[in-house]
């Protein structure tokens, strides 16, 4: 299988202060991979330079075997790149149906929105029952799923996925990553997943990267990642 | 009386409502205050003086023509004054260039249409009586315009695409753009829309006083802002609400204290409810959660 995503010595700066120095990574088709590490390590400025809302100073991002540097960020939905953002990014004033909705933005298949919309309903059911609500008066776990419903409804081939566990109950977090795998398994999307959560993580991915003070320090198939000793005492505090 | 100056109110709040939408959607995508949203008035206002009087333009392709040319110098001043500058997020760069393009527009409406004021009369101005209430064919007129336009809007921002992505726009540039939403034609969709609706208004103001003149949006500009924010600014709902009552107010006190303060009602009352409810009666309310 191919790489869907590759990631060459990326550098990003805040202002004179290096974010990202020189990381590399790849995705492959079809693959889960996860990005584990503490707060203020990179992940989610690496998620922000992949979907372009903030430019880097060197280094290269190829889609597809394609570059996508350059790629104005409202292009990246239709080449096939989704992202569930951190902190969800849920339009909250707007109902959880239009949110949906708006997640088909770019698409014309009237019927195909049609069936994915029940797709997406089927596969988070919280949130048929909740279609007329404000947004903004969804509990954490069900703005999680809404952001990911709605990230699904763009039909993407890589899904961003920023965060999930992010502020969520234990019991909840394990239905994300439920769903996670489940997308990954039945429609073939490829994922992206950034995480402190390392135990959720390197059980929901195929293969993890671990990235401190913007540096990829390790990387390896989650299982082997997942009974190493140090990973273990820093990581899973087992 | 009571009721005539109600009417009054109404009708003229009904333009306040329309020029007070142009600042208030502006300002729910952008956060900025389009100080030039009057100004363009103004010019659209001139245009559709000048297509009547000297082309002898019928009056509805007037109308829509004028609108659609304040519409395109909407777009023109976001691109020019806006756009460049606020990707840096400077709002005081932003604020100044707002009035200087506001100075602009008005100092170039003196130079190429001259600083007299013009008139401005193409619709009916027979007064009939409804009730005991006196309502002239002009103002029929305007209650009918602001209707269909409030209703136009209304569908346009609540039953549309286009409508949910200014509305995504509006809690959020970047997210709306992880949508694949073209944020910036979204923005430049929103300046089109409000200069339009004020393009309408400021042609039904003109004919109303029947007076166009380079400095006609000033106070006008100024009392929809007033709505805008009485209303809650970047609320839809906000500015028509605002709007009317800012016109009722207005109507109310010069009929019943004194004429000679009628705009220093409007302010006051917008100063008092501020005072109460500083969002505005509708302003937004966020909830953040994590």
């Amino acid at each position: 299988m191919g790489k869907i995503l590759e990631v060459k010595d990326l550098s990003v700066n805040y202002g004179v202060v290096p974010a990202l120095r020189d990381i590399s990574f790849h995705v492959d088709e079809g693959e889960v991979v996860a990005l584990i590490g503490p707060n203020g390590a990179g992940k989610t400025t690496t998620m922000h330079t992949i979907s372009k809302l903030i430019k880097p100073k060197s280094g290269e991002i190829l889609y597809c075997g394609k570059s996508i540097v350059n790629e104005e960020p409202h292009n990246l939905v239709s080449m096939g790149i989704s992202q569930v953002p951190e902190g969800r990014g849920i339009f909250q004033p707007l109902t959880v149906a239009e949110n949906i909705e708006i997640g088909a933005y770019l698409r014309k298949d009237k019927e195909g929105i049609k069936r994915d919309k029940e797709w997406v309903y089927d596969l988070f059911p919280r949130l048929r029952e909740r279609m007329k609500q404000i947004s903004g008066t969804l509990s954490g776990g069900e703005l999680q799923m809404l952001a990911m419903a709605r990230a699904l409804m763009a039909r993407p081939k890589l899904l961003l996925l920023d965060e999930p566990s992010m502020g969520l109950a234990p019991v909840i977090v394990e239905d994300i990553f439920h769903i996670i795998k489940k997308i990954n398994k039945d429609q073939h999307t490829t994922i992206l997943l950034v995480e402190q959560n390392a135990q959720m993580a390197l059980t929901a991915s195929t293969r993890a990267y671990i990235i401190e003070v913007g540096q990829i320090i390790r990387e390896g198939s989650s299982k082997e990642l997942k009974s190493d000793d140090q990973i273990q005492k820093s990581y899973l505090g087992l | 009386m009571f009721f005539q100056h109600l009417l009054n109110g109404l009708i003229i709040g009904g333009i306040y409502a329309m020029v007070a939408l142009g600042y208030s959607m502006v300002y729910g995508v952008l956060q900025i205050v389009n100080w030039a949203h009057a100004d363009v008035l103004m010019f659209g206002t001139f245009i559709g003086m000048l297509l009547a009087t000297f082309l002898h333009v019928p009056v509805i392709a007037m109308v829509l023509l004028a609108a659609l040319f304040t519409a395109i110098l909407g777009m023109a001043v976001e691109r020019v004054a806006y756009r460049p500058i606020k990707s840096a997020n400077r709002r005081m760069a932003v604020l100044v260039s707002a009035l200087g393009m506001s100075t602009f527009l008005q100092n170039l409406a003196q130079l190429v249409f001259g600083s007299g004021t013009r008139q401005f009369k193409v619709f009916d101005t027979n007064a009939y009586e409804i009730g005991g209430m006196k309502i002239t064919g002009m103002q029929i007129l305007i209650l009918s315009v602001t209707a269909v336009m409030l209703l136009i809007l209304y569908i346009m921002v609540y039953r549309t695409k286009l409508g949910i992505a200014m509305r995504a726009c509006s809690v959020s540039i970047d997210n709306a753009k992880l949508m694949g939403i073209n944020t910036n034609m979204i923005i430049s969709g929103t300046f089109g829309v409000g200069a339009f609706m004020a393009g309408v208004a400021g042609i039904l103001v003109g004919n109303y006083y029947n007076a166009v003149y380079p400095t006609m949006g000033y106070l006008l500009g100024m009392k929809a802002f007033a709505a805008a924010i009485l209303g809650g600014i970047g609320s839809i709902p906000g500015a028509v609400f605002g709007g009317f009552i800012i016109g009722v107010i207005e109507s109310l006190g010069a009929g019943y204290i004194s004429s000679a303060y009628r705009d220093a009602f409007s302010f006051l009352v917008m100063i008092l409810i501020l005072i109460i409810r500083p969002a505005g009666l509708l302003g937004a309310k966020h909830i953040d959660k994590v």
